[in-house]
């Protein structure tokens, strides 16, 4: 069975054999063939205002379900708009798949109008890439890309389709198969190492279990729990695993790192097994790699063998994907447990006490004040609302950090960021794709007020289809992250950081047709914020917040995560 | 520290750029590079030669086994292995030399490839320590030109090769969890 079709239609046929419902795209003149089959609304396309956005909401689509997100740029400009989103996805380890036209066959290397090596600029940019040279290769390049986009660690694969590859004509007959003979991935684990852990995990006296990105991207948050639970550990979860362990869930600590509790970070530092779960031992989690964790043993759980030992020397390494791994590990560990669970008691009740006592001794408490909205307060009063059940979209800096700190999240994929990369615009456009896959759950983008004007065009995707996205920009007027660097480190000489001219939010919001607000009065923020949140649509809500507040704790850069800034400095008695 | 590294690779496109780029985007400088069909057309052989801290190796080997492209990459540096250099000399060669270029070549085991009036030219095969030898003799006759191969190795130890199985297609992609409404 197979028929004669354009390599455009072909296209469509194998994106709904990968259940694609939809897209995010610019349409441009080598993908004209292509939209001319998209005119058919198979496939519902998304026309965002920036190539990169596309991109950025492909990945709030397949950050928020875990499903491949879907986007498509023209050649050329289009394509090189795509780089940074790739990139994003890459460091992040988000499954997308990226279509961009290219020049026709003929023209590659003619310098041609609209054209760039897509192909070569994109290869460091994606997990891998492809040129499709001829109608009859688009079928096995596709599934390829979602395959290899979605499996193993998953990661974004671009699919570059010259325009007279749309045009041509192939008999099309479904692919049955996909031959990677070089893609190897173990998904098991060995099942010697994963008994030796367990044990481990008995064995130890002050054990942390440290749950990251891998934990949200294999759904393995519930099996996370279970383990925690059987065994007991606190846990931290990374900028990207937050959800992992319910915010909520007693063994919970916090977020570790750069901007970490300090809880966090010194149980890190003292504990003697360190559980390490879909992570990568990251320098924002670290901090100085030789200072951290010196008296733990490590149990390094990753589908990646690249990340086992490349930063952190793993004592016991497994190779596999983490929900097949806990899937095994906690049947062993129940099953020592009546031969362990008693022996080291005292050691875990005095680990915990002291962990008590280090969040009773420097908790994280939102700074609140009568006179101004600090930020602090306003990330609290968003956490009011959403309960732990809203999806935040969030920019890149202090807001950031601020939701990462104050943020509750009742289960995974609901804290959707730039983690690795931290491309600032990152916020607005993946709260489009949040919400474009989560019609019925409630969207924040939690934007600061450089990051919203680096992807303000898309208040005209958000306004044209209606997406009720509740955009919150903290207002601090200043580049707030890179400013508090230059107050700490740079004698306050605040360089270009300056974000005057912020446009009325009433009237911005206004001339997209939905309603806008700014609140400067802290009494007026929770108010504010219901409002926003009860107004049926899209609603932008402009908050200004305390100019001068820095985030806290903080590791400086190359410190010891021990060794944390708790505030600012006090004042000096003359 | 040099490390040699061989690599089994796709016959395909783009396969190159991918393993230089591993190399590259850290900074790491390519002594040597090596690249044949193997006697499956669809795979070729490559042998790198690359500087890279001793620490590295085992991170490199990972980063190449990565790619989807390549088949097994296998360090060779420490194991038993033959690697073998070719260098193609052309030197120019006078009355009174002559007999000395061609006793050093035979010194050398490398052999006469061409002849003329004004000079030979000699290709020598070995250890690339043995060739840089070779080269250092015959320049002491004058001016030279050199091409060499770089090094090509093969593992004397047999390697059991872990292909994936084909899998259906359209299986693994989307859809894995439940379909958001859109």
């Amino acid at each position: 069975m197979s028929n004669l079709m354009s390599g455009a239609k072909i296209l469509i046929e194998c994106l709904l054999r990968e259940n694609v419902e939809c897209m995010f795209g610019y349409p441009g003149g080598v993908t004209l063939p292509f939209y001319d089959v998209l005119f058919e609304g198979k496939v519902k396309h998304y026309l965002v205002r920036h190539e990169e956005n596309a991109c950025f909401a492909a990945e709030g689509y397949a950050r928020s379900t875990g499903k491949v997100g879907v986007c498509c740029a023209t050649s050329g400009p289009g394509a090189t708009n795509l780089v940074t989103g790739l990139v994003d996805a890459l460091m992040d380890s988000i499954p997308v798949v990226a279509l961009t036209g290219q020049v026709t066959t003929k023209l590659i290397g003619s310098d041609a109008f609209q054209e760039a090596d897509t192909f070569g600029i994109t290869r460091a940019c994606t997990k891998h890439n492809f040129l499709v040279k001829s109608p009859g290769d688009i079928p096995q390049a596709i599934h390829e890309a979602f395959y290899i986009a979605a499996s193993g660690r998953p990661g974004p694969v671009l699919v570059d389709i010259p325009k007279d590859v749309f045009i041509g004509s192939a008999h099309y007959s479904p692919v049955s198969t996909i031959h990677l003979p070089g893609y190897k991935f173990s998904q098991e684990g060995h099942t010697g190492q994963i008994r030796r852990a367990a044990q481990m995990m008995w064995e130890a006296n002050r054990p942390i279990v440290y749950a990251g990105g891998g934990i949200v991207a294999a759904g393995a948050s519930d099996l996370l729990r279970e383990l925690v639970e059987a065994i007991d550990a606190p846990t931290v979860c990374t900028l990207m695993g937050l959800g992992g362990l319910p915010s909520g869930h007693p063994n919970f600590i916090s977020m570790p790192g750069m901007h970490g509790s300090y809880a966090a970070n010194m149980a890190m530092t003292h504990a003697d097994l360190i559980i390490g779960l879909g992570v990568r031992f990251d320098d924002r989690v670290t901090g100085r790699l030789d200072a951290f964790a010196p008296h733990a043993r490590v149990i390094h759980v990753d589908i990646d063998p690249v990340e086992i030992g490349k930063n952190r020397v793993a004592d016991l390494p497994i190779v596999g994907d983490v929900k097949r791994v806990l899937e095994r590990m906690n049947r062993v560990v129940a099953e020592l447990s009546p031969f362990q669970k008693e022996r080291n008691a005292a050691a875990r009740k005095a680990w915990k006490d002291q962990i008590a006592a280090w969040r009773a001794e420097h908790p994280l408490i939102p700074a609140v004040s009568d006179a101004e909205i600090k930020p602090q307060h306003l990330v609290r009063e968003i956490d009011r609302v959403s309960g732990g059940e809203a999806i935040v979209c969030s920019d890149v800096g202090q807001h950031q950090m601020w939701g990462a700190q104050f943020l509750r999240f009742n289960r995974p994929r609901l804290w959707i960021n730039s983690g690795g990369l931290g491309a600032m615009g990152f916020g607005l456009p993946s709260a489009i794709g949040a919400q474009v896959a989560n019609p019925g759950r409630r969207v924040f983008a939690l934007v600061g007020d450089g990051g919203f004007q680096m992807s303000i065009p898309e208040l005209s995707t958000i306004a044209s289809n209606r997406l009720p996205v509740k955009i919150v920009v903290m207002n601090n007027g200043y580049l707030g992250m890179v400013r508090q660097w230059q107050e700490l480190f740079y004698n306050n000489r605040l360089s270009a950081v300056c974000l005057d001219s912020f446009p009325d939010a009433v009237k911005l919001a206004g001339a997209y047709g939905f309603p806008g607000r700014t609140v400067e009065d802290p009494k007026e923020i929770g108010q504010a914020i219901d409002e926003a949140v009860d107004y049926p649509g899209p609603y932008l809500l402009n908050v200004k917040v305390t100019p001068f507040e820095c985030v806290y704790p903080m590791v400086p850069a190359g410190g010891a995560i021990n060794e944390m800034v708790l505030g600012p400095p006090k004042p000096v008695a003359v | 520290m040099l490390q040699t590294i061989s690599l089994l690779v796709e016959n395909k496109p783009g396969a190159l750029m991918r393993i230089t780029g591993v190399l590259s985007s850290r900074g790491w400088n390519i002594d040597s590079l090596t690249v044949a069909r193997t006697i499956d057309p669809a795979q070729s052989r490559m042998t790198i030669v690359v500087d890279i801290d001793p620490e590295l190796r085992r991170q490199v080997i990972k980063q190449m086994n990565k790619l989807i492209n390549v088949l097994q990459a296998t360090d060779l540096t420490e194991s038993l292995a033959v690697c073998r250099e070719m260098a193609l000399v052309r030197v120019r060669a006078t009355a009174e030399t002559r007999t000395g270029i061609l006793k050093d070549a035979e010194m050398y085991g490398a052999r006469v490839v061409d002849a003329t009036g004004d000079g030979f030219g000699l290709e020598c095969t070995g250890p690339a320590e043995k060739v840089e030898e070779f080269i250092d003799a015959i320049r002491n006759f004058g001016d030279i030109d050199v091409t060499r191969s770089g090094i090509v190795a093969v593992s004397m130890e047999s390697r059991k090769l872990r292909l994936a199985p084909p899998i259906p297609a359209a299986a693994a992609g989307n859809g894995a969890e439940e379909l958001p409404s859109c």
